[in-house]
């Protein structure tokens, strides 16, 4: 397994050479996707406290950045961690609410979708902010400024996000925190009463994640080059997020990079070619489909089926 | 030297008055059987204890810490661990790491986790199955595994919520060996159980509790004799049959 995952990597790493500008978008999406569902994961998949409200992380990092560097002509480099940290704030907020009050299941996901929509209102109404029409941040081609004419560098930022939210997430799954996570999702009181302070560990859980996808805010709008708050705030986005560790297996380290190689590409291939076809918009029907058919036949995710069929190989 | 001591405890819920003025004393080594029939308020009791519910009067006190207020965690932190009446596992995680996560209340090293993991199941003869799923064990080894989960937080005192309820004869007889084994080891135990032989044979003392209140409470022989005791589980006709 481990030598696999290190040619996998060399690939990755030689790949933009070889590919064309219109691939290497859709390989910058899958990283990018991959690494916010991973930090989704985190929270969602491994303590099981639903969120679909982590586009308000990703909005609340990409306008403090894109505002701090506007405005101050702060490099995003290093905005990205203040908006990361503004992202943790908000994660703090939310999970404390909801985890102090013991709002659990629907609940707690209902507490996230108000909390984003919140977010997205009052940046829509905020003039500084751009309001409705957003930011948009004009291109100098300075790398200081997170801005590239080469997109082979956003390319290897994205990478490097994605692999570091895997170290990440490899390193807590190590660690008691993992392992309390774990217990949280299966049974809360059961982990309270072997000593497991559970309010303490969601809301740690929240506040990494947070902090992760706020970090991921930054390389959305300096890759987008703008940012609105419909998009950057919107269900849409948070759905995006959560899918791919849904699909690929959420609650394990492989799942939201294996989910977001098998939904970008498709969401691409089916957005392009029955687009050209002049069938704009079936390609969400598609997309539909192929996740109630994920649901149904992989309720699991794809890498705990994919896994389970490689041991049953081997031991045959 | 007293471990656990309650006094006039109390919890209602609507209309019911599950705890009734509860005062009780468990002494450092000793079995407590907790015994009454069903909807005494037993469970409500470890509850109580054990930081769950709140109660609505009285006073819990752990050595010389009040543990009124305390949430189950640091009621856990402070030795003193409970289990459920129906066995809570982790199933989708193995049986080490669901001993593990107990381990992990006295050490945030995940190999000294593990090791201390890997001595309680060897205690309660399931080191065996701990690269299992905790979901595929059978009811008789989840009570076990409900049991090493408890003893690897190092309790020194373990609230045990009927760990012998549907177990066969022979599955029973072992766990009153372990239970008998653990309690020699120095970990007081306040047990709740229906099954009598068990905790006749078990317990020091044995306390009673009908309706909320404490009824009986005493050596195990003199009170499976007490005429009140026979009346709460038979009825008033039975009392004097024997």
């Amino acid at each position: 397994m481990k030598w696999l995952l290190g040619i996998a990597l060399l690939i990755l790493l030689v790949l933009p050479n070889f590919l064309g500008s219109y691939l290497l978008t859709v390989f910058i999406f899958i990283f990018f996707y991959a690494y916010l569902g991973q930090a989704w994961n985190l929270l969602g998949g491994y303590g099981g406290q639903i969120s679909l409200g982590h586009a308000a992380f990703v909005g609340v990092g990409a306008y403090t950045s894109t505002y701090l560097a506007m405005t101050y002509r702060l490099s995003p480099w290093i905005g990205m961690f203040i908006g990361g940290a503004a992202a943790a704030l908000l994660g703090a907020v939310i999970g404390y609410l909801g985890f102090r009050f013991g709002l659990r299941g629907f609940y707690f996901i209902l507490l996230t979708v108000a909390f984003a929509e919140i977010c997205r209102l009052i940046v829509a109404h905020l003039e500084a902010l751009g309001g409705a029409l957003g930011l948009f941040i004009t291109f100098t081609g300075d790398p200081w400024q997170f801005q590239f004419s080469d997109n082979r560098y956003y390319y290897y930022i994205a990478l490097g996000l994605m692999l570091a939210s895997m170290g990440i997430v490899a390193a807590v799954e190590r660690t008691r925190m993992g392992t309390y996570l774990t217990a949280v999702r299966e049974d809360e009181d059961a982990s309270e009463a072997l000593g497991v302070n559970t309010f303490g560990t969601k809301l740690a859980a929240i506040v990494l994640s947070a902090f992760l996808t706020g970090v991921g805010g930054t390389f959305y709008a300096n890759y987008l080059f703008s940012l609105q708050p419909n998009t950057a705030f919107g269900i849409p986005l948070s759905v995006e997020i959560i899918l791919r560790p849904i699909v690929g297996g959420s609650g394990t380290l492989m799942g939201p990079i294996l989910g977001s190689f098998i939904l970008s590409p498709l969401a691409e291939l089916s957005r392009s070619y029955l687009a050209r076809g002049g069938l704009s918009g079936v390609h969400l029907i598609v997309y539909g489909s192929l996740l109630i058919a994920v649901v149904l036949f992989f309720p699991r995710g794809a890498y705990p089926y994919l896994r389970d069929l490689f041991r049953k190989r081997g031991a045959a | 030297m007293r471990l656990l001591g309650i006094r006039a405890l109390s919890k209602r819920f609507g209309g019911l008055q599950a705890v009734d003025g509860l005062t009780l004393a468990l002494e450092e080594g000793e079995v407590l059987g907790l015994i009454g029939p069903n909807g005494a308020g037993k469970t409500t009791a470890f509850h109580l204890i054990s930081g769950f519910l709140a109660p609505d009067a009285g006073e819990i006190h752990f050595r010389d810490r009040s543990l009124v207020g305390l949430r189950p965690h640091q009621v856990c932190h402070l030795g003193l661990t409970r289990t459920f009446q129906i066995a809570r596992p982790f199933p989708h995680l193995s049986v080490l790491e669901n001993v593990k996560v107990g381990a992990f209340a006295r050490t945030a090293s995940s190999r000294e986790a593990a090791a201390k993991a890997g001595r309680a199941l060897e205690e309660v003869g399931l080191l065996a199955k701990a690269g299992g799923r905790a979901g595929e064990l059978t009811l008789a080894e989840r009570k076990r595994l409900e049991l090493a989960r408890a003893l690897a937080t190092d309790p020194s005192l373990l609230l045990l919520d009927e760990v012998m309820a549907g177990l066969s004869a022979v599955e029973t007889e072992r766990i009153v060996e372990l239970i008998r084994a653990i309690n020699a080891r120095g970990v007081s135990i306040l047990l709740i159980e229906h099954v009598m032989r068990a905790v006749m044979s078990l317990s020091h003392r044995v306390a009673v509790l009908n309706y909320g209140q404490l009824i009986a409470e005493g050596p195990p022989a003199q009170v499976a004799n007490a005429p009140n005791v026979i009346e709460a589980y038979l009825g008033e006709e039975y009392v004097g049959v024997s």
